[in-house]
């Protein structure tokens, strides 16, 4: 993974253009957005004026290599900045293709008429049928259609999008495979989620996150205490009786600021974004990545995130006056018809368990399931079997309700329900024969995945829909540190308020438009790409393969990404140390030859010093790179434990790694008489 | 170095934590603005005085409010202190006669104490009257340690306060409240009780001017005397520093045995100390406090050992005509070695400014800890309560750097570090180096500042850097070797004085007051520990690197530099 991800990262159409566009970047009033390299640039330009009217007694060949060290170091910032920009701007052009002259079929007044795509507005209704590309954002009022989506989320496989319900959104640049769909659009041209998309891989629309906002003004401090430190050394070596030449001063000083992390910091978060892109989730804003690795509280649906999808069939139950044999033929009759997956486990269960296997009748009757009923059933030769909630059952047959097995199929229902399943009544002709144990399958690995969350601080709470009693069943065995049952979307927004006024931050994932509400409230909202318009507007994160799991991941993702930027800046800062030993004597020692002493590393000359030191830190930083663009290796652990690998890494290697390192540079340079 | 020096400043380490507590529940009860045991007494007093003045204690102050309140206080009076010192030749209470002050040295002498720093560029007894003495000075000595403290009180609510309720939302407590009840409960009775201690050990403690009397030779002399003990007594528990004699807490009518040295070194670091037990049960947490305490005792005990070790090996041009031992060249013999080494080192890392020895006759190394101490800002311990903030401002930077480590957006003690926060503690940071070494490289190229050192060469260096460094840092000890009663030495040290006050408390309390505006972040597995060993060491070294390493460079040309020079045999 690392060394094909590093391969990535340098590959020559990405380098050369990233070169180019490093020195476009050399305009000030683009630099001057990264002040500790304003300074930089600054101070080259100077250092290179000195050389051409200089009157120090300087070698001109030593102050020429200053000064180009010295562009080196600004450009080495410029080009990591370019390369992780470069990384987006291939993926957008990709995007781009799918975006290419489409046209639509728009629909005024029921005439269909040909208009390019760029000329839709939103409100505008468009036909799309299959073989077309859907031109703008929208939804679906009428039809149903397989789209693929690839352009978008990678994945070939046709996703069904209709009308109604929370399957309705289509987005530009999606292909329609069958069917046709009208489609009111909802974006104008520009606005839609691919331009979005491009803008934001792009990183032309990034704005500074909070954090690196501050990171910013820590890096601006730190040079203007420097430039006060390095500012007043020529009075005091006037007191020494000697002069210092501006140009020492000059390398002094380019040392000291923090150029590693200033020159690494854009290219840092435009890589923490293209991260999440590459995992297929779209942030619309860096500031909700940031939040992602603050989140305190990750709020997490049940179905598809906790237990896999769809509930099996475990068990059958009968109630006294009916046999097992009964309820099994009767739970077979009503699920034949049922092709949804809870239903064809029912059948599996009976053929399996009690030998059972019915073709269904000539003239039967099918009762679907209705949202209104919530029964379903058959009806044939006379006879009525029926399943569904015990409460729907009992509604759908009146006159069973204050029967004795009606209190015993609430005991049995309500003993299942404590086990974590979910109850199917199953009625006869209006008899209350037993009930089927539909069990929720916790997903494989996901108790773990939650202790690890719990290490680093962060509380699980799983939203369902279930009663209080199958929920607290699920939430022990998946092993949540809380639930909340029966939610209903005006819960969930409680539930986050009250979080949130505990000072948590809260993320959730969402994909209907009831959850829209709860999505814009929470810190961190992602939206399934499957989800409704309604949901893909309201949260700050777009999950284009739609799976719920993968929140746990965004979190990790944002943490890594306030870890890289901490780390580099614990290793700049640190650098420090090393430097100043190795400039302050060779700055000094011609005004105090015991000074000489300071010189730790033993450094060839005073000017191999300074260049050697020059080098490293800039060299410091192509080095970097790669660990910019990847980001610090991150393991869920608790912050102490995390802090103390991460100090010791990037804290002790800060310190130690440059002596090491100018020494080298030093011996090369006193070695090939550089200076 | 020797087992029983040692042993005087381990016990001395061991009686101060053990006083850390006591003084930190006292604290406490102050900064919560609880009824103490004096209440039954001093109460009346307190109300009587808000009564009078028209204050509401229970009103909280927003930072603007307090800072504004706060520095109209301090401006008043520094012109009131400005004012007494130009007339004491015509105000009463001038047993001696003495003249008014001139205006360049009254200006510098309002500010000094006015800003807790009480440098001196006079002799006490040759210049200030009783009255000046009583008046001028004394009440500085309360309020000047009372504002500091009544300041780590705001900074303290800034990161306590949990939900603010809507109408005082951001507020850091009441400046008048404060001030009050430290100074009426925790000040003026430890005064008395301490004051009447050094009465009993031999301090002097009257009105009456100078004795005239004959030596045993045969000579007349003059011997000033005055209410010395009340002085000295707030000149350590506040961090003044500033001495009734000229040779402060080295003349045996302020310090006159070992008893009275380890009880004042004591009092220096108490108040200090004890802020840190404070800090940590009004955030609801005494590790935090602990662990702070624990990195300011790293950096002092590394500091003493460092100083001791070099005042003990002496000096080798001395040994090489002979001379053995150590360097007790500007120390008493009353205190030795290892007592001076001690105190040196504690009046340095608190902002007190006492000596009992000639920090100039110390070695190279040995004066450069003290020097080192007071560019960190004073935040080993420091002057009461400047000390703590000090030191948090520094912690809010460690967190903020380090923090993102874990992968959190920094946060320290349940706050949040933010654009803001950074902000304000670089400005405030920033502000040392600026008025240290912009204000000495100013003086070491002018001809107006080159005349003040009385050393040639890297010394003479030293003794202008020290001179910047002590009035920045509010210290006020002197290195001596300057002539600093001159118009541009008096002009700039209170310039500096003024800068490294107020232009660090400024900040300071707007972060408390973005502080307190926050919303707390309940600790969890995945907060950044802040109370661990890992915690104090990233502390110390965030503090060495970004407090300590701008100054290399000066200190390079200066101590260290100098030292060279001792050990190759040169005299400089």
């Amino acid at each position: 993974m690392a060394t094909t991800e590093a391969k990535r990262l340098f590959t020559a159409d990405l380098i050369v253009p990233a070169i180019r566009a490093s020195f476009l970047k050399l305009d000030p009033r683009v630099l001057v957005r990264n002040p500790v390299m304003f300074v930089t640039a600054a101070v080259a330009a100077l250092v290179t004026l000195l050389l051409v009217v200089g009157t120090d007694a300087l070698d001109v060949a030593f102050k020429a290599q200053l000064a180009a060290w010295l562009w080196l170091t600004v450009l080495f910032g410029t080009f990591a900045e370019a390369l992780a920009e470069g990384r987006g701007k291939a993926q957008a052009a990709s995007l781009r293709a799918a975006k290419a002259e489409l046209v639509a079929t728009r629909l005024h007044g029921g005439v269909p008429q040909q208009v390019p795509a760029s000329g839709l507005r939103a409100g505008d209704v468009v036909l799309v049928v299959a073989g077309e590309l859907i031109p703008a954002d929208g939804e679906v009022i009428a039809g149903v259609a397989s789209v693929n989506e690839a352009a978008i989320t990678g994945e070939s496989a046709p996703v069904i999008r209709e009308a109604g319900g929370d399957r309705s959104a289509v987005t530009a640049g999606t292909r329609v495979v069958s069917d046709e769909i009208r489609v009111r659009v909802t974006a104008d041209p520009g606005h839609g989620f691919l331009d979005r998309m491009i803008a934001l891989v792009e990183g032309a629309e990034r704005q500074k996150t909070p954090n690196e906002v501050a990171l910013t003004i820590l890096l601006v401090g730190l040079t203007i205490v420097f430039l006060i430190a390095v500012g007043t050394i020529p009075g005091f070596a006037a007191y020494a009786g000697g002069a210092i030449p501006v140009v020492i001063l000059a390398a002094l000083l380019v040392t000291l600021i923090p150029t590693t992390i200033a020159a690494l910091l854009s290219a840092i978060g435009i890589a923490g974004m293209d991260r999440l892109v590459r995992f297929n989730v779209l942030a619309k804003s860096g500031r909700a990545v940031e939040a992602a690795g603050d989140v305190g509280v990750l709020l997490l649906d049940k179905t598809g995130t906790i237990t896999i999808g769809d509930r099996q069939a475990s068990e059958l139950r009968s109630v006294s006056g009916a046999s097992e044999a009964e309820l099994a033929e009767a739970a077979l009759l009503a699920s034949l018809a049922d092709e949804t997956p809870e239903g064809r486990s029912i059948v599996r269960l009976v053929r399996e368990r009690h030998g059972l296997e019915r073709a269904l009748p000539d003239g039967a009757e099918v009762i679907a399931f209705t949202a209104q009923t919530r029964v379903s059933g058959l009806r044939a030769g006379g006879t009525l079997v029926q399943k569904g909630a015990v409460d729907s059952i009992l509604r759908a047959n009146p006159g069973a309700g204050e029967t004795a097995a009606a209190t015993e199929l609430r005991r049995v229902t309500d003993e299942i329900a404590r086990a974590g399943g979910t109850p199917l009544a199953v009625a006869r002709d209006g008899r209350l024969l037993g009930a089927i144990f539909l069990k929720d399958v916790v997903k494989a690995g996901i108790r773990e995945r939650f202790g690890e969350l719990r290490t680093m601080g962060i509380r699980t709470v799983m939203i369902t829909g279930d009663n209080p009693l199958t929920a607290a069943a699920i939430a022990a065995e998946a092993g949540v540190d809380d639930f909340l049952a029966q939610a209903t979307p005006e819960d969930k927004l409680a539930l986050i308020r009250r979080e949130q006024a505990g000072g948590r931050l809260v993320a959730m994932c969402g994909d209907g438009t009831n959850d829209a509400p709860a999505l814009a409230q929470a810190d961190v909202g992602v939206a399934m790409n499957t989800g409704t318009q309604a949901a893909r507007e309201a949260g700050n994160m777009v999950d284009l393969d739609s799976d719920p799991t993968k929140l746990i991941e965004v979190v990790g993702l944002g943490k890594q990404l306030l870890m890289t930027r901490g780390a580099l800046t614990t290793f700049s800062v640190a650098n420090d140390v090393a430097k100043y030993f190795a400039i302050i004597p060779a700055m000094f020692v011609a005004l105090y030859p015991a000074l000489g002493v300071l010189n730790v590393m033993r450094l060839e000359t005073p000017q191999s010093a300074i260049l050697s030191a020059i080098i490293f830190n800039a060299l410091v930083i192509p080095l970097l790179v790669p660990l910019a663009l990847k980001g610090v290796a991150y393991r869920p652990m608790g912050a102490g434990p995390l802090l103390a690998r991460n100090l010791a890494v990037y804290g002790l290697g800060g310190l130690v790694a440059p002596f090491v390192g100018i020494k080298a540079i030093d011996l090369v340079v006193a070695g090939l008489g550089l200076a | 170095m020797t087992l029983q020096g040692w042993f005087l400043i381990l016990s001395f380490v061991a009686v101060l934590l053990a006083l850390t507590k006591p003084v930190g529940w006292w604290l406490f009860a102050l900064y919560e603005g609880r009824r103490t045991p004096l209440h039954a007494v001093l109460g009346p007093v307190e109300r009587g005085f808000y009564r009078l003045a028209g204050i509401d204690p229970a009103a909280e102050q927003g930072w603007r409010r307090y800072a504004l309140h706060m520095l109209a206080f301090n401006v008043a009076l520094l012109l009131l202190t400005y004012a007494v010192l130009r007339l004491q030749g015509v105000l009463p209470g001038n047993p001696q006669g003495l003249a008014g002050v001139p205006p360049h040295l009254a200006f510098n002498t309002a500010i000094s104490f006015t800003t807790n720093t009480n440098w001196q560029s006079y002799a006490g007894e040759a210049t200030m009257s009783h009255l000046s003495q009583m008046l001028a000075l004394t009440i500085h000595n309360f309020l000047s340690a009372a504002t500091g403290i009544a300041l780590a009180f705001a900074l303290f609510r800034g990161f306590a306060r949990r939900e603010a309720p809507k109408d005082s939302r951001g507020g850091i407590g009441n400046y008048w409240a404060d001030v009050t009840r430290i100074t009426l409960y925790l000040l003026l009775p430890a005064c008395l009780v301490y004051t009447l201690f050094l009465v009993a050990a031999g301090v002097p403690q009257t009105l009456s001017g100078a004795v005239d009397l004959v030596t045993l030779e045969g000579a007349r002399q003059s011997l000033p005397l005055g209410p010395v003990a009340s002085q000295e007594a707030i000149k350590m528990l506040g961090t003044n520093g500033g001495g009734f004699f000229n040779a402060n807490s080295a003349h045996p009518f302020e310090n006159p045995g070992a008893l009275t040295n380890f009880v004042q070194m004591l009092s220096i670091f108490a108040i200090g100390a004890g802020l840190t037990w404070t800090f940590g049960r009004a955030v609801g947490d005494t590790r935090q406090g602990r662990a702070i305490l624990a990195a300011m005792m790293i950096l002092f005990l590394s500091g003493v050992a460092v100083t001791y070790w070099q005042e003990a090996a002496g000096n080798p041009l001395l040994h090489r005509l002979g001379v053995e031992g150590g360097n007790m060249e500007g120390k008493e013999v009353r205190f030795g070695i290892a007592a001076s080494a001690l105190f040196s080192v504690v009046t340095t890392a608190a902002s007190c400014g006492a000596v009992n020895a000639m920090l100039d006759s110390f070695t190279p190394l040995g004066g450069l800890v003290p020097l080192f101490n007071m560019q960190l800002g004073e935040v080993v311990v420091g002057g009461v309560g400047a000390g703590i903030y000090g030191f948090l401002l520094f912690a809010i930077l460690a967190v903020f750097v380090a923090g993102l480590m874990v992968g959190r957006t920094p946060e320290y003690v349940g706050k949040k570090i933010e654009a803001r926060e950074v902000k304000l503690a670089v400005l405030a940071i920033a502000v040392l180096p600026l008025a240290i070494l912009g204000l000495t490289a100013l003086s070491s190229v002018l001809p107006q500042g080159l005349a003040g050192p009385l050393n040639a060469g890297p010394h003479g260096f030293s003794e202008i850097l020290y001179a910047f460094t002590s009035a920045a840092a509010n210290n006020g000890s002197a290195f001596a070797g300057l002539s600093a009663a001159t118009p541009w030495y008096d002009g700039l040290l209170g310039v500096a004085m003024w800068l490294g006050r107020f232009f660090v408390i400024v900040p300071m309390l707007a972060i408390a007051g973005s502080l307190a505006a926050k919303t707390y972040t309940p600790q969890g597995a995945g907060s950044f520990p802040t109370t661990g060993a890992l915690f104090v060491g990233l502390l110390v070294g965030i503090i060495l690197i970004l407090g300590g390493l701008t100054f290399l460079p000066s200190l390079a040309l200066g101590p260290v530099a100098d030292h060279l020079a001792m050990i190759r045999g040169q005299l400089s």
